[in-house]
């Protein structure tokens, strides 16, 4: 019996692990967070809110626009759960419905913000020398344009009155935004470029996108993620500061920003249509962070 | 502070350091490694035993819980003794134990970059533990300094004193490793690895410095490697460790003239010689334990062509074959005698 | 798997011409300094004119400490990094004029085995994907359809089990890693190899299974191969002749017969005096050739010979002419010192 046949009689039994099935990181990572309570509370929390932005008829039969003057901030009752706004709007209606414009803009700019930072991380990343010099730079100047400032700029270039809906904050939040994300990408992949398998992947003749997508983008990707999640949140709240500013949505799109915004010089009267809204925003931001850290946790030991 | 201050001399009617029975065990996620399970040895004054093994064997996991310096969790001491001068360190409180750790015991270790600090210069280093533990004032501590590091041979150590240890070469780094190891004048010289990571030439050169500083200093040594050519040269006496347990104790004459443990006889006959040439090297087959699931019986059987069914089931007890020397093997005297074909 | 080549005894075949031929291969790493307008302040001589052949079905050995310069050989022949100047044939072909497609075809005959089998798979690919790439990348060697009954072969071959396949890096131990890291250097069925230092990090027991595997599949696939590594005892083991490197040269080159009993260059003696044999009884006559100080930085080599700061022989002459890597009379291989001559007892 040869050496070899001998070698792999008993490498087989030997080399049985806890679970006998492939395991990759990924599964390992999932196994970590299926077991973290906070992943879950997070996760059905997010279940709660994005199905209130896609199908907040489910939740309330009320028409958010079906305003009364002369119902004007009535305290919550029966009729009206959350009691009604200066203009007689329902506010328990206008928070479900204000979910949507809050939580779309939260998803889509994210998705902005992280094709943004896949690019130019992953470009400056890879090929360095003067090509991410000049996209560090990019991202410096990106870095120092105050978003607030940004926002009233680009929000005051077109007529008052115009709705273009959702569009122009997420363009403004995406696109200042990727900053963080991109620098975690760009450091992800300057060191997945000197592995040796990335080596080894060039000595049997990879060509560049093939390392990048094969072998350095699966490694970018997961801390990427993380930083992306957590943002999800931030730009949510952006979101809602800009609009309680004047400088992100307007009438008559259905946002807590612009409900928190004209509710608060009643607040001292009429407490519940500033309350409510600002309730459900912190709820909702708590519990993207909460998710994008327990992510966080889970893929962090991950490191081989 | 009388009590904590452990007195020299001959060590009346025992051994310098001896550990009996040592347990410990790695509690992860995952399970539970035994990672040192029984573990004996002792060391007597001005002599060098050699603990060899490959990785997983237990050897370094042995001379962290000497040290004192395991991490708690994930590692959990589950039984046995350490004893120094006859005093467990174990049960020692922890101000005796800090006596003890670095006066007179002292450690090196194989990566000298990640032992020593960046950012401070080396002779501030090598004084600090003067100025700590002796209470030496600045200049004297300096002073010493430079006078170890002119023991360990660090050419023009009145300048480098002042340097960083990315500005010395690997060996220099070691030595200076040496050198803070030797401040406070040891009993023992605990060396895990120390020479793994350098250039052949350099290895010599260190191996060569601490044999002459344990003869100066009269230090007893601990060798912790699994080169057995480095072994051959310095030993007095080793300990060969698998899965966590010793598996044959002995002379570094008789082990390698006549191993009584198919281990050994296995180690010694995978290793290519540099003064001949074989054909084709004996190996031993299949793969080191997981830890975490250790076979039953004897840890080595399922590689082992001597095993017989008694192996799968019992563990095999310390056998004397000699002067000196004992084997954990139910066939030792087959392979002792083997050997000699 | 039936080799197409034929089989070859280890130890090289008759054929005159030589598989690999190096010449005068030389990298130098420019070390610039300014942040803003960099300037170049000299270069770090990583290696500096080597030459060498490499018949086919044998084993050149290639030795030395660190900074010696043979990572950064096995990185030019690989052609991750090209030579500030000199050439290397394969079978002829100058190869660092190919590009392109020629390129690609050549990276079929010429492929490396790494050091370190922690970081040399992409622990995010099964082992099927790992060993697989190579047809992905080249995928006129195998059709699509037959890729993962070759794979398996090729698992097989390496004495894995082929049924893994589908597992990852991390499930797998140090030296089993390797032996997939030799599944993929031998997929596209190579003519060389080179291996950099392929066992310095596995154990001692599981290195004697893998250089046996080695040697096997030499025998068995006409393979040739250039073995770096530092253990000179491993080296004399699995090689048929030996170059020892110091600072980017070639200081000596022959059988290992005549290396390892008959060398006659001062840095061979005193490398080989430094190696403890596990032989107790060595202890008492044993001679270890200290060298004083310390390697030299590539960066500013010492004039003529670049051994000269450390060698117990060095003269005058020395520091003004360098010696060529020629015969010498003290024995018929390649030395590269002026006084080159034999010692006794340099191998306890």
């Amino acid at each position: 019996m040869s050496e070899l046949q001998s070698v792999a009689a008993t490498e087989v039994p030997q080399e049985a692990t806890a679970a006998d099935r492939p395991r990759s990181l990924a599964a390992d990572a999932w196994r970590d967070l299926r077991r973290n309570p906070i992943f879950w509370i997070a996760l059905g929390l997010v279940a709660v809110l994005v199905t209130m932005a896609v199908v907040p008829s489910l939740f309330t039969s009320i028409d958010p626009r079906a305003c009364d003057l002369e119902r004007s901030n009535l305290p919550p009752s029966a009729e009206h759960w959350f009691g009604t706004n200066v203009q007689g709007c329902d506010v328990y209606a206008r928070t479900i419905y204000g979910a949507r414009a809050s939580i779309a803009v939260g998803i889509f700019s994210t998705l902005l913000a992280g094709v943004l930072a896949l690019l130019f991380g992953m470009l400056g990343g890879f090929f360095g020398g003067w090509i991410d010099a000049v996209l560090s730079r990019v991202l410096d100047i990106v870095l120092g344009i105050p978003l607030l400032l940004a926002a009233i700029v680009f929000g005051s270039s077109y007529q008052p009155g115009e709705n273009m809906g959702i569009w122009p904050v997420v363009i403004i939040l995406g696109a200042l935004g990727w900053t963080t994300a991109a620098r975690v990408v760009r450091s992800s992949v300057i060191s997945a470029k000197q592995q040796d398998y990335v080596q080894a992947a060039r000595m049997l003749g990879a060509s560049n996108l093939r390392i990048m997508f094969r072998h350095i983008l699966p490694n970018a990707l997961a801390p990427m993620i993380v930083v992306l999640t957590i943002a999800l949140g931030t730009f949510i709240a952006l979101e809602a500061t800009l609009s309680f500013l004047g400088a992100g949505l307007r009438e008559p799109t259905l946002s807590w920003g612009i409900d928190i915004s004209s509710a608060t010089t009643r607040f001292q009267d009429a407490p519940w249509p500033l309350l409510f809204p600002a309730g459900f925003l912190a709820v909702t931001v708590l519990a993207f962070i909460m998710l994008g850290d327990a992510v966080r946790e889970a893929f962090d030991p991950r490191l081989r | 502070m009388s009590d904590l201050t452990i007195q020299r001399g001959p060590v009346p009617g025992g051994h310098l350091l001896e550990v009996r029975d040592l347990r410990v065990e790695f509690r992860t996620r995952d399970g539970v490694a035994k990672v040192i399970n029984g573990v004996s040895y002792h060391l007597d004054p001005g002599e060098t035993l050699a603990v060899l093994g490959e990785s997983g064997s237990g050897k370094s996991v042995t001379a962290q819980a000497i040290m004192g310096i395991l991490d708690t969790p994930p590692a959990h001491i589950t039984g046995g003794q350490i004893l120094y001068r006859g005093r467990d360190l174990l049960t020692m409180r922890e101000e005796e134990r800090r006596a003890v750790r670095g006066k007179e015991i002292a450690m090196i270790f194989q990566d000298a970059l990640s032992a020593l600090n960046p950012v401070f210069p080396v002779g501030w280093q090598i004084a600090e533990t003067l100025r700590h533990r002796e209470g030496m004032s600045k200049q004297d501590a300096r002073k010493r300094a430079i006078e170890l590091m002119e023991m360990v041979k660090i050419p023009a150590a009145r300048t480098r004193v002042r340097d960083y240890p990315h500005q010395f070469s690997g060996g220099m780094r070691q030595r200076v490793m040496i050198a803070m190891a030797l401040a406070m004048n040891p009993a023992i010289l605990i060396a895990d690895e120390p020479t793994t990571a350098l250039d052949v030439t350099v290895q010599a050169q260190i191996m060569d410095l601490l044999g002459e500083l344990r003869r100066e200093l009269d230090m007893a040594m601990i060798l912790i490697t699994h080169d057995l050519g480095v072994v051959a040269d310095v030993a007095d006496r080793i300990a060969v460790m698998y899965a966590g347990r010793i598996v044959e104790h002995a002379d570094v004459h008789s082990l390698y003239a006549a191993p009584a443990h198919p281990y050994t006889k296995g180690l010694l006959e995978s290793v290519p010689r540099l003064d001949a040439k074989g054909s084709q090297l004996a190996t031993i087959r299949g793969l080191p334990p997981n830890l975490m699931r250790i076979p039953s019986g004897c840890a080595f059987h399922p590689r082992c062509p001597y095993a017989r069914d008694i192996c799968r089931v019992t563990v095999p007890p310390q056998q004397v074959v000699g002067e000196g020397r004992t084997s954990a093997c139910h066939s030792a005297k087959e392979v002792l005698h083997g050997s000699r074909g | 798997m039936a080799p197409e080549a034929e089989i070859h005894r280890s130890g090289g075949s008759a054929d005159a011409e030589p598989i690999l031929r190096v010449e005068n291969l030389v990298k130098h790493f420019p070390i610039s300094e300014g942040i803003l307008f960099t300037k170049r302040v000299g270069a770090v001589r990583a290696v500096d004119g080597v030459s060498f052949d490499l018949r086919r079905g044998e084993t050149l050995g290639i030795v030395g400490e660190s900074g010696c310069g043979k990572s950064t050989l096995a990185k030019l022949l690989m052609r991750l990094e090209t030579p500030t100047s000199g050439r290397a044939y394969y079978r002829g072909q100058d190869i660092f004029a190919l590009s392109g497609a020629e390129l690609r075809r050549l990276r079929r005959n010429i492929q490396m085995v790494m050091q370190d089998p922690y970081t040399s798979l992409n622990p995010r690919m099964t082992v099927g994907d790992i060993v697989g790439e190579p047809f992905e990348i080249h995928p006129e060697v195998a059709p699509r359809g037959d890729r993962r009954r070759r794979v398996q072969e090729l698992l097989d071959l390496v004495g894995l089990n082929p049924e893994h396949i589908n597992r990852y890096p991390h499930q797998f131990s140090g030296g089993q890693r390797q032996r997939i890291g030799i599944a993929r250097a031998l997929a596209l069925r190579p003519e060389v190899i080179i291996c950099d230092e392929p066992v310095s990090a596995l154990d001692v027991s599981i290195q004697a299974q893998v250089i046996n595997l080695l040697e096997r599949l030499q025998d068995e696939l006409g393979l040739s191969y250039i073995f770096i590594a530092h253990d000179l005892s491993v080296v004399r083991h699995i090689s048929d002749r030996v170059a020892v490197m110091y600072l980017g040269k070639i200081v000596e080159i022959g059988t290992e017969e005549q290396i390892y009993t008959r060398p006659t260059h001062p840095y061979t003696q005193a490398l080989l005096s430094a190696v403890p044999v596990p032989d107790p009884t060595a202890r008492a006559h044993r001679e270890i050739i200290r060298l004083e100080g310390d390697v030299p930085s590539p960066a500013d080599p010492p004039s003529g010979c670049r051994f000269r700061t450390r060698c117990w022989k060095a003269q005058e002459r020395c520091a003004t002419e360098e010696p060529a890597l020629v015969h010498r009379e003290a024995d018929p291989h390649p030395s590269a010192c002026h006084f080159a001559e034999r010692r006794e007892h340099v191998v306890a």
